[in-house]
């Protein structure tokens, strides 16, 4: 089938026809049963699409914050140790890639190390190493190049780009985001399979009334499409019901400026709020796609 | 109509049917009779492509059954209305959207006056917003041959539709079956109603076909 035929079809299908709607027994607990599939996987399904979404704005805010930045961490002896600072700010400064670098002062490195030690912690008498903080520009630099320099000149001086952090926290990120987008292509699955198979258990319960539509002469196409029609609709309403009460129960999780954490961070964002919206549809198409499949096989079935 | 060529229709490799060569012409009766389990219910489906011989050839409306596919065959049962003994409805539609149900599932509105005159015709005007299950024997018999007749088909199929209906009811039904084949319509009723033929036979040119030893033969004065 062409997408423009699909289409066409799909339409014809969700327009009401009072008249080939009603050759379908109306109750059934097939009927429920699809909308609160529909409604729960939906449910599901915004839940694992704030997963998604916040899952990629983390990888985003973490490649970000850590991409464009690097540190030298200098180790020397006391009386040394500003001789060296101002060694490699040189070389720092006439690095191409780089467009700043500053030594971190004293009360910067205490606020650094406050989350383990306490904000008391005598940072002048430790032997801790000073932090250079490097600030690229988007040209970027040639690491290994700098940390040939600075053996030169600062033989304390060890480069870290970050690398080491950013690879894992990225690929975290990412494979959280690819997490919620598998979880949402389960959900799709499961709710595919669900419909179908309620959908095939209304054909099979319905076998008389098809015998008797097959008699008088109908086609098969009218018959699925009688069918298709109703658990579409049926998934289309639960659906958008379960993708509401999802969005209602994201809004009021708490918001993520107020810990700053992952997991308060988990939800929709400006025009965010929007994609949940696609799954109503979508949960359409799926029981439209498996309800045609299921019919089109029941009644080869049922000659 | 439908032309039987060297039709053989079996289960299980045993012949129910064989060699059946047959035609209903345009505007014949025909009663088709023969004992319980003899294969008048299998001949009527074979006539309406509700099954397919094992050999030979059935021709229905100038196409092959086995050929068509089955959009063709529901276009092909739009002009066979088919009546039988325990005819099924929609048990959800009041019994005049029963009879127009192969207007409706071909697209077609059935106009007020028409379906009036056909509910009248059958007696069921006073039954139009009844259910199925309300129904008599007999009124479902009737509400069934309205249905086969709404879509003015050209051949009338009715397997054994008086087996449920006393004497007067039964009368009634042939009454209005052979006014149909006044209008023109090809009628076949399968029965085992030795009676009915005979009061058939006395009003309409009927030929009496005989299902025995698996072959179709026309009776003779025996009836």
């Amino acid at each position: 089938m062409r997408p423009s035929q699909a289409i066409a079809s799909l339409r014809a299908s969700l327009t009401p026809d009072g008249s080939a709607d009603s050759i379908v027994p109306p109750s059934g607990h097939t009927a429920w049963l699809t909308t609160f599939t529909a409604g729960a996987m939906a449910f599901l399904a915004v839940f694992a699409l704030a997963l998604a979404l916040a899952s990629g704005r983390l990888a985003e805010r973490w490649s970000d914050a850590l991409e464009r930045t690097a540190t030298v961490r200098l180790s020397a002896p006391q009386d040394q140790i500003d001789l060296q600072i101002q060694a490699v700010l040189n070389v720092l400064q006439t690095t191409p890639g780089i467009a700043s670098a500053r030594a971190l002062t004293a009360d910067e490195q205490r606020a650094l190390l406050a989350p383990w030690f306490g904000p008391d912690l005598p940072v002048d008498t430790l032997p801790l190493p000073r932090l250079i903080e490097i600030n690229e520009d988007t040209s970027g630099y040639d690491s290994e190049g700098l940390r040939q320099r600075l053996a030169a000149e600062a033989p304390g001086a060890v480069l870290d780009d970050h690398t080491r952090w950013r690879k894992p926290l990225a690929v975290a990120a990412q494979r959280l985001r690819l997490l919620g987008f598998l979880s949402i292509a389960l959900i799709t699955g499961a709710t595919a399979a669900m419909i179908t198979l309620a959908a095939s258990a209304a054909l099979a319960a319905n076998a008389g009334v098809i015998k008797v539509l097959r008699l008088v002469g109908a086609r098969d196409g009218y018959i699925a499409a009688a069918f298709v029609r109703r658990f579409t609709l049926r998934a289309l309403a639960g659906a958008l019901a379960g993708t509401l009460a999802g969005m209602i129960a994201v809004s009021i999780l708490p918001a993520a400026d107020e810990a700053g954490g992952f997991l308060t961070g988990l939800g929709f964002q400006g025009w965010g709020w929007m994609t949940p919206l696609i799954l109503p549809p979508l949960a359409g198409v799926v029981a439209y796609f498996a309800t045609r499949a299921a019919a089109i096989r029941k009644l080869k079935e049922l000659t | 109509m439908i032309a039987f060529e060297g039709v053989s229709y079996g289960y299980d490799g045993s012949n129910l049917l064989a060699d059946i060569n047959l035609r209903l012409a345009a505007g014949s009766f025909h009663f088709l009779t023969g004992p319980s389990g003899a294969g008048k219910s299998t001949f009527l489906k074979l006539c309406y492509a509700e099954l397919l011989p094992n050999s030979g050839r059935v021709t229905i409306m100038d196409q092959i059954a086995a050929s068509m596919s089955r959009d063709d065959i529901a276009f092909a049962r739009r002009r066979i209305g088919v009546v039988h003994q325990d005819c099924q409805f929609l048990d959800h539609l009041p019994v005049d959207e029963n009879i127009t149900l192969p207007l409706t599932v071909s697209g077609q509105v059935a106009q007020p006056r028409d379906l009036r005159e056909l509910m009248d015709w059958v007696g069921l005007a006073p039954l139009a917003r009844a259910y199925p299950p309300q129904l008599s024997g007999g009124e479902r018999q009737r509400a069934a041959l309205a249905r086969a007749v709404i879509m003015g088909p050209d051949v009338i199929l009715a397997d054994e539709p008086t087996g449920n209906l006393d004497w007067d009811m039964s009368l009634r039904l042939l009454t209005l079956l052979m006014e149909l084949n006044r209008m023109g319509k090809t009628v076949l009723i399968a029965t085992h109603d030795m009676n009915l033929i005979r009061q058939a036979k006395s009003q309409v040119a009927a030929r009496v076909l005989r299902i025995s030893n698996k072959r179709i033969q026309l009776a003779g004065a025996d009836l």
